[in-house]
């Protein structure tokens, strides 16, 4: 924003300090949680029920991450988070592309129409009750089909596809294709899948991050242990507090149980995050742009 | 040769008047495209709507949607009379629009400060740590409420004992709810949000800036009179959209951080529809769809009029 190389003014200095002191303070206020959790996490557990924990750990050790991984339910649910992610992330996206390809050609009859369907659904929506219905009426109730089929497309996702496919796939090219006896199907295939990287990394990202957070269908279409995602896992041991008594049954010490339980938590938020905080910078960027097409009125 | 081309040239305009099966048909593999995500649409999108006319009737699983009988606006009358009804509606309304108006400028002034810090690495750091709590699931981020504002050894109460204040039970205290959740949310997300108005002030013309400079204008009035009104616009439908959801944004947060002391402020009619209609050992399918579907319908009319009124007033509109 530098466009001179005038003397600034007395007012615009100050507005460069308040305005770097207060992004400071917004910067220190997100980041002391953050790293305040991941101090606790690998402290001492009586230091951090005491309150000694301020910044840095205290007596660091790992007695929070061990009793994590000896939890049971937390590695199966691991294992049934990364199943729905993967499978759901993979039927969304296939879905998008074949429903934003259409969208975005111009001769494509009843086009309009079909948008209108897509749009409408986001304004208006029949509700919980009879969603979950429909979704009892197929039994998919306990089924891997509940936790990815009903959620199998986001028609905003979709907007966003079809805005790239417009003004990044000239009507040329299909054109040029055309005249060389290509027909749609190939023309997706061969032409618009490969051009279309950097938004299949961005929708990938967005139904990823959705499907791996995802708690409430599964709070509402599973009862089975066994296939609980992680969230539901989390919730019942953070939010419930339901830590089961036998995984901390050795320690014979109440007040000793009830900081290990403590740890215990901290240590979980950070195991249960850490996997897509690691994956973030690498894919910071693409998120960038995928808002950014969004915000193209299309 | 010479006739061909001839036939070719004049039978050109006969092209946009083809009968519309013609059009269909020169177009079919389109169709077989989006096939799959239209049907996707109606079974899952559709038919839910279809099925909502159980709030108009006593729905009993085995007749069916369709074989169940009808009982006109009774659940809509019973929600409606119900001493619940004021507080939910006062619920939702007041978490709603808290939530609008403290969440919706701090993104925009975070991208207004960014967009003039010169320092790059300054910038990057900003970014890339206020964007990061964007990540953390909805359950994870109340877990870690829960955790740092625990009264016996939470971070907070920490922090405030050794000023000497007293500790303050936050989550069991129903008039902090609302703040708490509207907060915790700025805190998550103002760095994310802000990426939309940053792409928006990236896509100001450069040369306004350079004549606001030439002619003396200090930084506080570029960003008055150049960067707010560049960005008015997505702003807006920024807005409209958030309206338009209003009612059903993060209800899944309100659960998690609701407990039977502060369900005095916490109940909204989301969190309402599942337990009447979900949890409750008698399970009330056409009470529960009936609210649900007052809910919808409020929200539909509330986008449509937001939507009026900026196209009335600033020519900015979703449609």
């Amino acid at each position: 924003m530098d466009y001179t190389s005038i003397k600034p003014s007395f007012g615009d200095r100050m507005f460069t300090i308040i305005n770097y002191s207060l992004l400071s303070l917004f910067f220190l206020m997100v980041l002391y949680p953050l790293i305040f959790i991941l101090s606790a996490s690998i402290s001492d557990p009586s230091a951090v029920v005491a309150g000694k924990v301020w910044l840095w750990p205290v007596k660091p050790n790992l007695m929070g991450y061990e009793a994590v991984f000896k939890h049971k339910l937390i590695g199966s649910g691991f294992l049934n988070s990364l199943y729905y992610t993967v499978l759901g992330t993979i039927i969304n996206v296939i879905m998008t592309l074949l429903a934003a390809y259409p969208l975005a050609r111009k001769d494509f009859y009843g086009k309009n129409v079909i948008m209108l369907l897509f749009v409408f659904t986001t304004m208006f929506s029949g509700g919980l009750i009879p969603g979950y219905l429909i979704v009892k009426d197929l039994n998919m109730l306990n089924t891997v089909w509940a936790m990815v089929l009903p959620g199998a497309l986001s028609v905003w996702n979709v907007i966003i596809t079809r805005t790239y496919f417009q003004t990044s796939i000239p009507p040329e090219m299909l054109e040029a294709a055309q005249i060389d006896g290509c027909n749609d199907f190939k023309f997706v295939w061969k032409i618009v899948i490969p051009l279309s990287g950097p938004i299949i990394a961005v929708i990938t990202l967005f139904y990823a991050v959705g499907h791996w957070n995802q708690f409430f269908s599964a709070l509402i279409f599973l009862d089975k242990q066994h296939m609980y995602p992680l969230q539901i896992i989390l919730r019942d041991i953070l939010i419930q507090n339901d830590v089961s008594a036998i995984m901390l049954s050795d320690i014979q010490d109440a007040a000793r149980r009830e900081a290990l339980r403590v740890l215990l938590k901290y240590s979980l938020i950070v195991v249960s995050t850490v996997p897509l905080m690691l994956v973030y910078p690498f894919v910071q960027k693409h998120f960038v742009k995928g808002v950014m097409i969004g915000s193209l009125k299309g | 040769m010479k006739a061909l081309q001839l036939r070719t040239l004049t039978k050109r305009p006969s092209v946009p008047s083809a009968s519309p099966i013609r059009k269909m048909l020169r177009v079919w593999q389109l169709y077989v495209l989006i096939a799959l995500p239209l049907l996707y649409i109606v079974v899952f999108k559709y038919i839910p709507m279809y099925g909502a006319q159980i709030a108009f009737k006593d729905f009993i699983v085995t007749k069916g949607v369709w074989g169940s009988d009808w009982a006109g606006l009774k659940h809509f009358d019973r929600f409606i009379h119900s001493y619940e009804f004021g507080k939910i509606m006062r619920n939702t309304l007041v978490l709603n629009f808290y939530n609008l108006l403290a969440g919706f400028p701090f993104p925009l002034m975070l991208a207004l400060s960014l967009n003039y810090v010169r320092i790059r690495w300054f910038k990057k750091t900003v970014q890339m740590v206020t964007y990061a709590p964007h990540f953390i699931s909805t359950v994870v981020m109340v877990g870690m409420m829960f955790e740092l504002l625990n009264p016996r050894n939470g971070l907070v109460n920490n922090i405030l004992q050794a000023f000497g204040l007293d500790a303050i039970n936050f989550m069991g205290n129903p008039d902090l709810f609302q703040s708490i959740y509207v907060w915790s949310g700025v805190w998550q997300s103002a760095g994310f949000n802000c990426i939309i108005f940053l792409a928006a002030l990236s896509s100001i013309d450069p040369s306004l800036h350079e004549a606001a400079v030439v002619d003396g204008a200090s930084q506080r009035q570029r960003v008055w009179h150049i960067d707010l009104p560049g960005i008015l616009p997505v702003a807006i439908i920024l807005l409209i959209l958030n309206m338009g959801s209003m009612l059903d944004v993060g209800y899944e947060k309100v659960l998690l951080m609701q407990n039977p002391l502060n369900t005095r402020t916490s109940e909204v009619i989301d969190t309402y529809v599942y337990k009447v209609g979900l949890v409750s050992q008698a399970m009330n399918y056409s009470y529960s769809a009936a609210i649900g579907l007052f809910k919808s319908v409020i929200g539909f009319i509330l986008i449509l009029t937001v939507n009026q009124i900026a196209r009335k007033a600033n020519q900015t509109s979703l449609w």
